[in-house]
């Protein structure tokens, strides 16, 4: 996703004249310490959290899941060992868990349907009192469905402790209300909201206990230190703002295009929509192709076409496995390999849609007549 | 989503010119030898065609699914087969098939670079059918 031109030209200036070190008292620091303040109002804005102290700045999204996770179970160890976590989370959500299983903790993994929507039978057998921090994310960025947080965040806080949500994909997408959705802890990222890279932010709600993971000079309410990236985090605030300000008209308009696109793409035949059909970020298409190969799909559709999708096929990542999340909902092997995700932004049109399903339609017409399956 | 572009994920020019416009794709009817290897499972399945006149591929034809290196490799297989005598077809590596598309990324050495031994296993059915007649 590239920076928005509006969060550049808004943040720059903390690159080349406001580069005081805002833990410091001069005057250059106040300019660089009123920037993080604001930037930290407007996420709290955009999440409707109580306080814009509740928003805690990192460097990453993946740092924010880290915090969230490694921050609550070790902190809260005295109420018991145990964490959960959807089949579908990030990596960044998973790996910290599978850690944190490997010193001792009992980690569940909790299951999803076909849709990807988690099941909520399972949750309540396996989260209980013990479970010290509950993951699940606001919305799947692979299969696109948006999870019933609201329900969920009911049936968590009956059992177990808190319950920590990834917003990475949804924020700026969909409305968010970490109150009225009854929220512990939540993820963001500067750069999936037209912001730059190298900030990512976590709420916690007041009240919620957690120790920080990398201890040192005691910046953001000593839960991370470390020097702020201001011109990152300036950028993510800005970028909250617009996110904020432009979401409902930019979601429906996206929707519309969204929509379209999937119509025309589903016309192929043996071609499947992943994720849930209506509960979906309104910028997301996801897709399977029967007898074809997703890396493939990319690669064409780059090279001949200059359409860059994402694909969850083994042949496309570093672990040569398909994607844990089409295999969490269900998905074969040989099915998750065929899988596309094309993901909508603001530079994108109604205008263009038709160039894109036609590429869609020859890259996998094109792949079949390769295809012996 | 990101912006996987060819050179990222490490494919040389030659392997995206044979992914592009692969040579030699489809099917021959009654092939004097065919082979098959890999797994849909597994993302990556070949077949290979041949007709053979005097111990030498005369015709070779491929089908492929799977990644950008598993087609490109397909491809190139065909073509330094084509023409070329049964014995010494036969001793086409995979490491041969990588060189001659100037590479390929390391993890794809060995799951995507299955062609030699689809060319391998369709040289095996033609001897066995040579021999059972």
């Amino acid at each position: 996703m590239p920076v928005d031109p509006r969060v550049l030209a808004f943040a720059e200036r903390y690159l080349k004249d406001d580069f005081g070190n805002p833990f410091a008292l001069y005057s250059l620091a106040l300019a660089a310490k009123r920037a993080l303040e604001e930037a930290r109002a407007n996420v709290a804005e955009l999440l409707n959290a109580e306080t814009v102290a509740s928003i805690i700045f990192t460097a990453s999204a993946t740092e924010a899941n880290n915090l969230a996770i490694h921050g609550t179970a070790q902190r809260n160890i005295g109420k018991g060992k145990k964490i959960a976590a959807s089949a579908i989370e990030h990596i960044s959500v998973l790996n910290p868990m599978k850690e944190l299983q490997k010193s001792g903790f009992e980690f569940s993994l909790i299951p999803v349907d076909y849709t990807g929507i988690v099941d909520l039978a399972q949750l309540r057998e396996l989260v209980t009192r013990e479970t010290t921090v509950t993951s699940i994310m606001y919305a799947n960025n692979e299969i696109g469905t948006i999870e019933p947080i609201r329900e969920l965040s009911e049936l968590v806080h009956e059992r177990g402790q808190y319950l920590h949500v990834d917003a990475t994909a949804a924020a700026g997408r969909i409305p968010i209300d970490v109150q009225a959705d009854g929220i512990d802890l939540l993820t963001l990222s500067a750069n999936d909201l037209y912001g730059p890279r190298g900030a990512g932010a976590l709420y916690v709600k007041p009240g919620v206990k957690l120790q920080p993971i990398l201890p040192g000079g005691g910046q953001e309410r000593g839960l991370r230190s470390g020097t702020e990236n201001v011109f990152a985090i300036a950028g993510m605030g800005e970028a909250a703002r617009l996110a904020k300000a432009e979401m409902r008209e930019e979601s429906a308009r996206l929707q519309r295009i969204r929509d379209t696109l999937i119509r025309e793409i589903l016309k192929l035949e043996e071609s499947y929509l992943t994720g849930h059909p209506t509960q979906r970020l309104p910028h997301h298409a996801s897709f399977r192709f029967s007898r074809i190969e997703g890396e493939s799909i990319q690669l064409y559709m780059d090279t001949r076409f200059n359409i860059q999708v994402a694909t969850g096929s083994a042949c496309s990542s570093k672990t040569l496995e398909p994607s844990h999340v089409l295999l969490a909902i269900g998905l074969k092997h040989e099915e998750a390999h065929g899988s596309m995700v094309i993901t909508l932004g603001r530079s994108n049109t109604l205008e263009q849609i038709p160039a894109i399903t036609t590429a869609v339609h020859e890259t996998v017409q094109r792949l079949r007549t390769l295809s012996p399956l | 989503m990101g912006n996987l572009d060819a050179e990222q994920i490490g494919y040389s020019k030659k392997v995206m010119e044979h992914f592009m416009n692969p040579r030699n794709v489809g099917v021959i009817e009654n092939p004097d030898g065919y082979g098959k290897v890999g797994n849909p499972v597994c993302g990556d399945l070949m077949e290979m065609f041949i007709t053979v006149k005097d111990e030498i591929i005369t015709d070779i034809k491929f089908r492929t699914f799977g990644c950008g290196s598993a087609i490109a490799t397909s491809s190139m297989v065909t073509e330094l087969a084509k023409g070329m005598h049964l014995d010494e077809a036969m001793k086409i590596t995979r490491q041969d098939v990588a060189d001659e598309l100037e590479g390929l990324p390391p993890r794809k050495m060995h799951c995507s670079n299955l062609a030699a031994n689809a060319l391998q296993e369709a040289i095996k059915d033609y001897k066995r059918k040579k021999g059972a007649t």
